[in-house]
């Protein structure tokens, strides 16, 4: 006993290296596999609090861009004045309509951290709960698809980006609407995408608009990025392509969370389905 | 001694703060990313006690995991650099001989030892912390270089700051 005693406290370093070690893997893998639902990560009270912070300060040296996508966005408006049925300036907006029923409804938010440059990136925006976020809502910003929900607090969420890893959303040729998948490119590079799975049948070209297919979280025909790659490395039975996301995800403001109706009732149902299988 | 404390403690408050806020949005070519933050451990005086020296690299990593949304990484690669850094210390500094509490500081150290060892322990907490974060050898070429990109560009950050809080007088 007491040479293991002596044993522990001459090479007292490795033990503790040890336990430490041992403990931050645990943690990592454990809290990287269920959805990052931990006390850390920058949607508990404190860092969120100092995020939103030093974030009033990063505001004032990127209005020139917050400008300029505005007046772009006003411009797209009021192309569309007629059907533009979701763009709101508050907080909520609704459409009462006995022949239309509201499937999507948009809740406006402001990017309060983002990061483009690890394998895993996610964004926190000032929305939580509280105006009624909830856990597996899409994110758009003007300019095309953001992310998903993926955990949400009182007053914040935080958002699984676009340049994630593990992020996949069904997206679809403009044109010909030939279905596929969207992930990240596998360069770590934030402007470039893959789209993945389109059939051999398709003829897609340079240039041309990817869309979302409204199969998933967000309404039929919100941009993606546009195809600049036909022939990447990979494939085989269908096409892959390279796509540049119509989304600056490093200059990342102002972001609406689209909340999909109906999204419980075609969850329920699938699942049926699956049951029967 | 309480000077020690306070400086240490402000040197945590002030790394994490120009990591979280200023180098986090740094990226050069999507390859070299500084990790500046380490400088805390690697700056720590050398009869710092083994049992307080884990905890602390520990609480380091967890802080910067909670602002990187990374739980565990940042953590895991900051314990594996105080053991290194333990090890380093054992080979290359004779323990006896000095007084007051010296710290490993650019300095009191002079160029070449301080070289040495920020560029080993820069190397091995990023070779870590980007195999850790990727968790795949498919691409470990890419990693590779980034690993070593980032290494530069962290280890030429660390050096700058000891210019910075360089006093001619304290060498020996």
């Amino acid at each position: 006993m007491r040479n293991l005693l002596i044993f522990i406290t001459k090479y007292n370093a490795f033990f503790l290296f040890l336990i430490f070690e041992l403990s931050s893997i645990i943690i990592y893998v454990k809290y990287n596999s269920f959805q990052k639902a931990s006390v850390i990560n920058s949607s508990n009270e404190v860092t969120g609090r100092l995020y939103t912070q030093i974030n009033g300060l990063y505001d004032y040296l990127s209005l020139k861009e917050v400008n300029d996508s505005l007046a772009r966005e006003n411009a797209r408006l009021r192309n569309q004045q007629k059907s533009s049925f979701y763009i709101d300036t508050i907080a909520r907006h609704k459409i009462n309509d006995t022949v239309f029923k509201t499937q999507y409804e948009y809740i406006d938010a402001k990017v309060i951290n983002n990061s483009t440059n690890h394998s895993y990136n996610y964004i926190t925006i000032n929305r939580g709960s509280k105006d009624g976020i909830t856990v597996g809502m899409g994110v758009i910003s003007g300019a095309g698809i953001v992310g998903k929900v993926i955990n949400v607090t009182q007053h914040l969420a935080n958002v699984q980006s676009m340049l994630n890893k593990d992020t996949r959303f069904s997206v679809m040729l403009a044109n010909n609407r030939e279905i596929g998948y969207i992930r990240w490119g596998d360069d770590l590079d934030p402007t470039k995408g893959m789209l993945m799975d389109v059939t051999n049948n398709a003829q897609p070209k340079l240039g041309e608009m990817v869309v979302t297919s409204g199969y998933s979280l967000f309404p039929q025909g919100i941009p993606v990025g546009r195809i600049t790659n036909l022939h990447p490395k990979g494939g085989g039975i269908s096409l892959n392509m390279e796509v540049t996301f119509s989304v600056d995800f490093s200059k990342l403001q102002y972001v609406d969370v689209v909340d999909y109706k109906f999204a419980k009732e075609q969850e329920g149902l699938e699942a049926l389905q699956k049951k029967d299988d | 001694m309480i000077r020690t404390i306070i400086i240490n403690v402000l040197r945590f408050i002030v790394l994490v703060f120009i990591q979280v806020f200023l180098l986090k949005n740094i990226t050069l070519y999507n390859l070299s990313t500084p990790y500046l933050y380490i400088l805390f451990i690697l700056l720590l005086p050398f009869e710092t006690p083994n049992i307080l020296l884990f905890p602390l690299a520990f609480i380091l990593g967890l802080t910067i995991d909670a602002f990187y949304d990374t739980p565990g990484l940042h953590a895991a690669a900051c314990v594996i650099l105080a053991l290194v850094r333990v090890m380093f210390i054992n080979i290359t500094v004779q323990k006896e001989g000095f007084d007051n509490e010296p710290e490993p500081t650019l300095s009191i150290m002079g160029f070449r030892w301080f070289f040495t060892y920020i560029l080993v322990l820069t190397l091995f907490h990023h070779f870590f912390l980007f195999n850790l974060e990727v968790f795949n050898l498919s691409d470990i070429q890419f990693t590779l270089s980034r690993i070593v990109l980032s290494t530069l560009f962290t280890v030429f950050l660390i050096l700058i700051s000891g210019l910075l809080f360089y006093r001619r007088k304290e060498r020996k």
